[in-house]
């Protein structure tokens, strides 16, 4: 669903990553791992822009969440369904959100472990709330495909296990970046390490060793 | 990131100094053209009578005054309520050429001149007071609000579902980042739109320059005071009674009491007349358009009214401009430190913040007019009046940014003068420089307006055209201003880029009370 063969990935005028070949087939969660700075944005930024014009079903979890301080949590995590709607209905939403969307997403609310916080501003929340909301207008908007930058950085481990799990259940087909190569292992179908602007490895996760992993971030 | 430097602009390099030394020696030596004759009566003995007038204030037409205050009141509501719906909904679209160029030519024309232009076509009425306020705010609120916009954190939108309709990610993902600023800026709006509805009481609608106007025809300089007062009561107020969950009730209450205003009636069809006819030059309306010699009349015509009027007219408005602009860089230098406790003390700065509030706070033409009465026609009152209304603006700006720049000093900083002149000075300097530049437009405007009260700039000309009911001649002489103000904005934006004070002053600091806004 996904074909970058020996592509230069720039931002701007600067290139980040040169000679990438990167595949994403239906069905595959693949987990990105290197030292910050290495690439992984610009390679998840890269695909989600063409994903996303083929695959219009896709969810993202950008680095910084992408959300509206000022809007609240329910209205946050509404904006994933934006597409599903006409505009006078979203509007109608802003302003005064019919029931059926508040059930809807207080449900979702609570695979996050935010249940009952619809109502409150996303500037008065935490760092790991604001990151489970990114986290819900995801899982509300759905679709076959995820991609996720980071997406549970903000939040303590054993939760983050637990959310990984759910979006591993809830998308077909997972593109992320992670940190924490213990979540990345338990969680991806195949691990690519980038390092230095360049794809080191890109194999099952059984096959990638310690050793593979130690080179990737060390100095 | 490796990215290729803009090549700079190339113009010859002034500094700082220069650019200001440039401008005093510009206006120095277009005094011998400026006429700055004092009419033949004293006006020093028509000044005692009005200072003594100004010191008993005399309300005992209250009732009348009450009237015209709230009307003043009801037109600045319902005509910033439009103009700024209107470029709510512009600005979106504003970075679309033809948006912007609309907008750009409905801002450039002034009040006034918008009220004069309606009062053709809709009369003495209700219509040309909201309008004349609404379609120029609307272009302002329109770049304004597409700026408050583009500043906003572009995140949020580019997390929304790709296939997502525009009008939903602008009202989910857009608007609510800029929402803040838009309420900060359009309580300034509002300040703003009242000075403008008073003023139009001088063209004859019935706000608070109407009731100023007669009283001072009248000689009654008593009432005159107490229309003044009732009119900074209402500026100095305006933050304590306009609270936001009251908005809707004032904007519904205006419009009821607007809606009983009774106003003559027009002929039918003026708007259909005013548009196919009255704008279309004259010997294109009386001609055969086939005919080679209506086009010889045609040309004639323009010769006449680009060379008799147009050009006089420009002229005289540019020397006005650069002189006031000049009185407004001396006014803003001298008025600043006044606000600042720790030159002028505690007393001195209650009284430059009094002096500079009037200052800022009474519009321009009512300035001018004012100081019209005392001088007689000519150019004086002009420079007089835009220098110290600008004057007091920039100083306030200026005042409020020193405030900022003397809490992060040294604590053993000097004090009085010496803090002014080692200190604060060339710290704001720079910006000092930069809001002259911004005003410098706006004088501009200002200038060719204040010819409605008789002085021989752009405005004299449009007034005449229209008192002879030569509309034609008058749209002639609008696209003319126009033209000079929006060539007066590029030359102040490329000089301002040229000596690199572009950056110095944000929109944000050209709101003034903004601040104050924010932390009520």
């Amino acid at each position: 669903m996904l074909q970058f063969s020996g592509e230069a990935l720039a931002y701007g005028d600067h290139t980040v990553l040169s000679g990438v070949d990167f595949n994403l087939r239906p069905g595959e969660r693949v987990v990105l791992l290197g030292r910050s700075g290495a690439g992984k944005s610009t390679l998840l930024n890269a695909s989600y822009r063409r994903l996303a014009e083929t695959h219009p079903d896709i969810a993202l979890v950008p680095q910084e969440h992408g959300l509206v301080p000022q809007l609240s949590v329910f209205h946050n995590v509404y904006m994933g369904r934006l597409d599903a709607h006409g505009a006078l209905y979203n509007l109608a939403n802003l302003v005064w959100p019919f029931p059926a969307q508040r059930r809807t997403v207080a449900s979702v609310l609570e695979t996050v472990g935010l249940a009952g916080f619809d109502r409150k501003a996303v500037e008065s929340l935490s760092g790991g709330q604001k990151q489970r909301t990114a986290l819900a207008r995801a899982i509300h908007r759905g679709g076959r495909v995820l991609i996720g930058d980071e997406p549970v950085s903000a939040v303590d481990e054993r939760h983050a296990a637990a959310l990984v799990d759910e979006l591993a259940t809830r998308f077909e087909t997972v593109l992320l970046a992670l940190h924490d190569v213990g979540l990345a292992r338990r969680v991806a179908t195949r691990l690519v390490g980038i390092r230095a602007g360049r794809i080191v490895f890109d194999l099952p996760s059984a096959e990638v060793s310690d050793g593979d992993i130690h080179d990737l971030y060390r100095a | 990131m490796t990215s290729i430097a803009p090549e700079r602009l190339r113009l010859p390099r002034f500094g700082r100094l220069g650019t200001a030394a440039a401008f005093v020696v510009l206006a120095v030596a277009l005094l011998p053209a400026a006429d700055f004759r004092i009419s033949g009566h004293d006006p020093w003995a028509e000044l005692a009578r009005m200072g003594q007038g100004l010191l008993s204030p005399d309300f005992s037409a209250i009732g009348t005054l009450a009237r015209a205050a709230a009307l003043t009141v009801a037109f600045a509501i319902c005509g910033v309520a439009l103009g700024a719906s209107t470029g709510f909904a512009l600005a979106p679209l504003y970075r679309f050429a033809p948006v912007r160029l609309f907008c750009v030519a409905i801002r450039s024309i002034h009040e006034l001149f918008w009220a004069i232009l309606l009062l053709q076509i809709t009369g003495l009425s209700v219509t040309t007071g909201i309008l004349a306020i609404a379609i120029p705010y609307a272009g302002i609120f329109a770049k304004v609000f597409s700026e408050y916009l583009d500043e906003a954190d572009p995140r949020p939108a580019a997390a929304m579902p790709p296939r997502a309709d525009f009008i939903s990610v602008h009202f989910f993902a857009r608007l609510p980042l800029a929402a803040r600023e838009f309420q900060v800026y359009l309580l300034y709006r509002l300040e703003c739109g009242l000075r403008s509805s008073a003023v139009l009481g001088f063209v004859g609608l019935p706000t608070l320059g109407f009731e100023l106007d007669t009283f001072f025809k009248q000689g009654m300089y008593g009432a005159v005071a107490a229309v003044l007062i009732i009119y900074y009561v209402l500026i100095a107020t305006m933050r304590l009674w306009m609270r936001w969950p009251l908005a809707p009730f004032y904007l519904l209450a205006s419009i009821g009491f607007m809606a009983t205003l009774a106003s003559p009636p027009m002929a039918p069809g003026a708007l259909i007349r005013f548009v196919t006819s009255d704008i279309v030059p004259a010997p294109l309306r009386n001609g055969d358009l086939g005919d080679p010699e209506t086009w010889v009349r045609f040309g004639d015509w323009l010769h006449m009214l680009l060379f008799q009027q147009a050009l006089p007219g420009l002229t005289a408005t540019m020397i006005v401009a650069q002189l006031a602009l000049v009185v407004a860089g001396f006014v803003a230098l001298i008025g600043f430190p006044l606000l600042v406790v720790p030159v002028v003390g505690r007393f001195g700065s209650a009284l430059g913040h009094i002096g500079l509030v009037v200052g800022r706070s009474t519009p321009e033409y009512m300035l001018a007019y004012i100081a019209l009465q005392i001088f007689g026609p000519s150019m004086l009152p002009a420079v007089i009046a835009l220098g110290l209304h600008n004057g007091a603006i920039i100083a306030h700006l200026l005042g409020r940014q020193s405030a900022h720049v003397h809490e992060n000093l040294r604590p053993d900083a000097p004090r009085g003068l010496v803090l002014y002149a080692y200190e604060l000075l060339p710290r704001i300097y720079g910006s000092f420089l930069a809001l002259c530049l911004y005003r410098w437009e706006i004088i501009v405007r200002e200038s060719a307006i204040v010819g409605l009260l008789g002085i021989a700039t752009l405005g004299f000309y449009v007034d005449r055209a229209i008192q002879e009911i030569r509309i034609d001649r008058a749209i002639v002489l609008l696209l003319v201003t126009m033209l000079a103000t929006v060539a007066i904005d590029a030359i102040s934006r490329r000089l301002r880029k040229a000596i690199g004070i572009d950056g110095l002053v944000s929109r944000r600091d050209q709101v003034p009370g903004a601040t104050e806004a924010r932390l009520a």
